[in-house]
């Protein structure tokens, strides 16, 4: 449709729960593709109106592109699920924003009516692809001093974004990572984040098989006073604890959007409208800042301000990051409308794969508030970067109607 | 259809009437204590337990895991350890089922695998009757767990499953089966032996008599063919079919969909109506007559197991199975069925007296020497395995032209039944090619003539090629009975010669009688052995004798059935004479084959060898002249019988021999052959003689191919002075 842009709507989310990495987590003996694989599996199950062959791309992120998350993680991925050979694929990498950008690029081409239908997702298994594995960062780095080092070791940047903003205490982080626990916890007992996972059989050659149907890295019943205790590895007398940050996890995800008509078309459900989205770049050495500009960037572009968002999808790979955006907008360290189920710190962050959680969440949160017409989902990410993508509810009153002015 | 109810199958342990077995637990510990340790290099399956939260409320699934701690190239097979693994660990879940643990069990394997059945080292350990029936009993006492747990018990077969380890998911109430299970299959009539472990009892019971004797019978005496997961399903033998991609996750699933009734299991009623049971089971006694002719007892031991299953009782029934199993497994039938299936896994990727793989020269581009049928069927097979440019060559065009289209048309017919993809197709037909020039042979590093068997053509053929050829170029000759040696001799390079012996028909049969002539050189025979091997033939290296091993021996035996005829026997009398072998087909229908011209074409050559122990005789003579195609002509409903103008060929005497006469003759004579050829060194041990006549004859593997036969019933002994084989190698030890 040259000369116009068509809608771009979230059909449906879902994710595999989220593991701990390492060699005692419950993925440990499970493949990084095959993860993927049963996201996208289900996905289909879910929307057999849905042919598979109107599939137009399969976008999977992995920010460690070797072994298990190599070979072109997307085109494989869609082999294995079994999509027809003549759906494509690709791999996308932008570090925690992986999966975020498998949406943004391919919302683009959809908009843009190179397609009708994709499947967007990513993995990460932390576990087989430590962060690192295999980099070899330009000497120039060093030699022309372009980077401060610390900005490569993403605990490290997030003490200097405590260092930029002073008012920003330990004691808070601790407090908001309680809340998210706490969050968590509820949103398991009422059964709400069970809806977007698909079941995975976990391979252990010394126990057997086992099925993960709940993540496994939530400490629900965490308190200030266990915080306290734990230890600052990134710095002497530092602020950032494995507690008040997101863990090294082992999960993927997937959605599938279309476009509008598409969707109508084959009877797909709308559970999200995307109105826009922008990335922006930062100083690498303090990366956890880089959802403000990057939401600044969207909302401008989107014609909307920050108080046309009643929902906020924020990534918590460290509490000081979101407390760093929640202060700039002027936001409550404990708003209810931000991670209303809680976010990574209780539930994990496996590197790409987590931008689709959010907006798998997002939808949900959507549903059960009409009243509120748009949400975001954003996220900071390594090597100085932030991504935000603004949605608009379709249960609201207004849906559909032009957007106003702000 | 009936709806199964979720409640497991009664335990049927009161019954007053039926031969009991020990008590369980002194049986266990009875057996449990006969084998500890008695194999020590078991490889152990382990039954690992895993409680598993199943979604909707459907409670506790303890989920056991069959798992050796190999890889799929090893599959789970059920020892001693093995089966006391699984035994501790059922008993373990029984007492957490009466405690209200665990609302289910669930059964699986490892990846790509979920168990190959017994660990045959553990079933022919059993050095006596009891023994085999005490582990038989052993076998049952673990398994019916499954089936009397107290919760239901679901098998979720993730892959192969074969004998023992497809009777433990038939103990199960539920079944599901992963699509691409490449191999489901109840093999133990193929061995001789029966499904014991509850097969014959469970598995009518669930799919009917038809298809099981289909599956029990059927399927292992045709070449013990396998069902995929697909078909397996569709034969019902599962309650549900997953994807491999999630089967365990959806397996699951639906065990909770089960439990809490949202799945409603149905199958089609079984009728217990006798006369269809007779009916189902009459005909696989027929299809076991036709293909063994009564003369292994393990398929005929099924039926009347299969018939027991319409009317017994559990313990009636297992009880059956294992008096059947301590039959069988100290029959001699077994003993030669598993030293066959050694001799085709193993002894045959791995030929003996084969020298160093990495001598073998690479092979790139292949000549053929002829283009008549033979020689396109070989470079049929050359171009389809190989995958390199294949020449072929005749004397004329018109015969070059022939041969290249008889093998582009059979790689057309492939691409239509699609057996190969259209890609496949042309790049197969454009490797091959053909001239009357054998200039075209320059590039070949393996050279292959198929021409008019004669000593002077061929030797003629081998030194037109050697002058076009590289020096290092292997020639092959597919002879059947001429000297490789005598063929080399006058070669510039008699060292690169060697003898390719396929056998009729080429595509199908997988024996390669890989000929070593007085001059070949270990380069040129790996060269064979390698090249054999990417044609995916069995080869087993012989000495340059006469006729080499399979054809040898079958004209040593026809030449005494034939001698009995000429001698007064009645045609129809020598013909049954060996039905008791349970041989694929009688002697007079492999003339026919076979072919009388060539059939004596090596009669001849053999008595030129050996005159006082092959004969020629006059009737195949006249039957050849006469241009007949073999002794009998067919009626209208297929029987044979000999027609007036054949009969009035035959010149015969008047001593007219029994068929077990007529036996005993050709058996002493194949006894006899078989100790000489031994004694020449024509191959290195009985076991290449047994694995020739079984891939290359298709002698059956209840006679052990043929030495475990004749040594069981002393014809050895009483011909040559000793076996063949210790006891203990194809037969019960000593």
């Amino acid at each position: 449709m040259p000369g116009s842009l068509r809608d771009v709507v979230f059909v449906d989310g879902v994710r595999t729960p989220f593991g701990k990495a390492g060699a005692k987590g419950i993925y440990a003996q499970t493949r990084a593709d095959d993860l993927v694989v049963k996201c996208i599996r289900e996905l289909l199950r879910r929307h057999p109106e849905l042919p598979p062959e109107r599939v137009d791309e399969v976008a999977v992120a992995a920010t460690t592109q070797i072994g298990d998350q190599g070979l072109t993680i997307g085109r494989m991925a869609a082999l294995l699920s079994g999509l027809p050979k003549s759906v494509p694929g690709f791999a996308v990498d932008r570090m925690c924003a992986g999966a975020m950008t498998a949406v943004t690029t391919t919302a683009s081409g959809i908009a843009s009516g190179a397609y009708d239908v994709v499947i967007a997702g990513g993995v990460e298994h932390m576990g087989h692809h430590p962060m690192g594995e295999g980099v070899d960062p330009n000497p120039r780095i060093v030699a022309e001093r372009l980077v401060d080092t610390s900005a490569l070791v993403m605990g490290q940047t997030a003490e200097n974004v405590h260092d930029r903003f002073p008012q920003i205490s330990k004691e808070r982080c601790d407090a908001f990572a309680v809340t998210s626990q706490r969050r968590v916890a509820e949103a398991y007992a009422a059964g709400r984040i069970q809806r977007d996972l698909v079941p995975v059989a976990t391979r252990s050659a010394e126990q057997g098989w086992g099925l993960a149907t709940a993540d496994e890295p939530p400490r629900p019943g965490t308190t200030l006073a266990d915080l306290g205790t734990l230890k600052t590895p990134f710095r002497p007398h530092g602020r950032v604890t494995a507690g008040n940050a997101a863990g090294l996890n082992d999960g993927a995800t997937a959605c599938i959007l279309a476009s509008g008509e598409t969707a109508a078309e084959l009877g797909l459900p709308v559970r999200m409208r995307m109105v826009g989205y922008a990335f922006a770049g930062v100083e690498p050495e303090v990366m956890g800042v880089g959802p403000v500009p990057a939401t600044e960037k969207a909302l401008r572009r989107a014609g909307l301000t920050i108080d046309d968002i009643g929902l906020f999808e924020v990534n918590e790979a460290f509490a000081v990051q979101v407390l760093a955006f929640l202060d700039h907008f002027g936001i409550a360290d404990d708003d209810p409308r931000v991670n209303p189920d809680g976010g990574a710190i209780a539930l994990g962050h496996p590197l790409a794969s987590s931008g689709v959680r959010l907006m798998t969440q997002l939808a949900r949160h959507f549903e059960d508030h009409p009243e509120v017409r748009y949400g975001l989902t954003t996220m900071c990410i390594g090597i100085g970067m932030g991504g935000t993508v603004i949605w608009e509810n379709p249960h609201h009153a207004d849906y559909g109607t032009e957007v106003q002015a702000a | 259809m009936t709806t199964i109810d979720q409640t497991p199958a009664t335990p049927g342990r009161s019954d007053a009437t039926a031969p009991r077995p020990p008590a369980r637990a002194a049986l266990v510990e009875a057996v449990e204590a006969a084998f500890a340790g008695a194999l020590p290099d078991e490889v152990v399956t382990k039954a690992l337990v895993r409680d598993v939260a199943l979604p909707g409320g459907a409670g506790t699934l303890a989920l056991v895991t069959m798992d050796n701690g190999f890889d799929h190239t090893k599959p789970n097979t059920f020892g001693p350890a093995g089966l006391k693994n699984l035994r501790e660990a059922l008993d373990g879940l029984a007492a957490r089922a009466a405690a209200g643990e665990v609302a289910a069990v669930g059964l699986t394997g490892k990846p790509f695998i979920f168990g190959a059945g017994a660990d045959l080292k553990v079933a022919a350990a059993g050095k006596d009757r009891e023994q085999a029936l005490m582990v038989a009993r052993y076998g049952h006492e673990v398994f019916r767990g499954l089936g009397e747990l107290g919760v239901p018990t679901f098998a979720f077969v993730n892959g192969l499953a074969l004998g023992g380890g497809l009777e433990v998911a038939l103990h199960c109430d539920y079944r599901t089966i992963s699509s691409s299970a490449p191999a489901v299959a109840l093999p133990e009539c193929f061995l001789g032996l029966v499904p014991g472990w509850g097969g014959t009892y469970l598995l009518p019971r669930l799919v009917g008599p038809d298809k099981a004797a289909e599956v029990v019978v059927g399927n292992a005496l045709n070449n013990n063919k396998m069902l995929d997961g697909t078909k397996a399903f569709r034969l019902g033998l599962a309650d549900a079919m997953f994807e491999a991609a999630d089967f365990l996750e959806q397996s699951l699933l639906w065990a909770a969909d089960v439990l809490t009734g949202r799945t409603k299991v149905t199958r089609p009623e079984v009728s217990t109506d006798e006369a269809l049971w007779e009916g189902s089971l009459g005909a696989a006694t027929a299809m076991a007559d036709f293909k063994l002719k009564g003369a292994a007892p393990a398929p005929y031991r099924a039926v009347e197991l299969m018939r027991l299953a319409r009317t017994a009782t559990r313990d009636e029934a297992f009880e059956a199975e294992s008096q059947a199993i301590a039959d069988l497994a100290t029959s001699e039938e077994f003993r030669s069925g598993i030293y066959s299936f050694d001799l085709v896994q193993r002894r045959a990727k791995r030929p003996a007296g084969a020298p160093d793989r990495g001598l073998a020269r690479p092979v790139t581009t292949v000549g053929v020497v002829g283009a008549g049928l033979m020689a396109s069927q070989l470079a049929l097979l050359f171009v389809r395995r190989l995958q390199v440019p294949v020449v072929l060559t005749d004397l004329d065009q018109a015969r070059v032209d022939k041969g290249v289209g008889y093998v582009h048309g059979e790689i057309d017919g492939l691409l239509a039944k699609r057996r190969i993809s259209p890609d496949a197709a042309n790049r197969l037909k454009a490797l091959v090619s053909g001239s009357t020039d054998k200039a075209a042979f320059a590039a070949a590093d393996v050279v292959i003539e198929a021409v008019f068997e004669d000593l002077d053509v061929k030797k003629q053929v081998l030194a037109e090629v050697e002058a076009v050829v590289g020096s290092e170029c292997v020639l092959m000759t597919n002879t059947s009975s001429l000297s490789v040696t005598a063929m080399a001799a006058d070669l510039q390079h008699p060292e690169r010669v060697v003898g390719f012996h396929f056998f009729n028909p080429v595509a199908v049969l997988p024996l390669l009688e890989v000929v070593r002539g007085e001059r070949t050189d270990d380069a040129t025979l790996a060269t064979a052995f390698a090249v054999g091997r990417q044609l995916k033939k069995s080869c087993v290296l012989v000495k340059d004798a006469p006729a080499f091993v399979v054809n040898r021996l079958l004209t040593r035996m026809l030449g005494e059935v034939t001698k009995a005829v000429d001698e007064g026997t009645p045609p129809e009398v020598a013909e049954r004479s060996l039905d008791a072998l349970g041989m694929p087909m009688p002697p007079f229908v492999l003339l026919q084959l076979v072919g009388p011209a060539v059939a004596l074409h090596v009669a001849e050559t053999m008595h030129a060898a050996f005159p006082d122990r092959f004969s020629v005789s006059a009737n195949l003579g006249r039957l050849v002249a006469a241009g007949k195609t073999g002794i009998w002509s067919w009626d209208a409903e297929g029987k044979p019988y000999m027609d007036d103008a054949t009969k009035a060929l035959f010149e015969v005497g008047d001593t007219a021999l029994t068929a077990d006469e007529v036996r005993g003759k050709a058996l002493a004579a194949i006894a006899e052959e078989v100790r000489i050829m031994l004694d020449e060194g024509v191959v290195a041990e009985p076991q290449d003689i047994d694995l020739c006549m079984l891939l290359g004859a298709g002698w059956p593997f209840h006679l052990g191919g043929i030495t475990p036969y004749l040594d069981r019933t002393g014809v050895s002994e009483a011909v040559t002075g000793r076996r063949f084989l210790p006891r203990g190698v194809a037969s019960v030890p000593a």
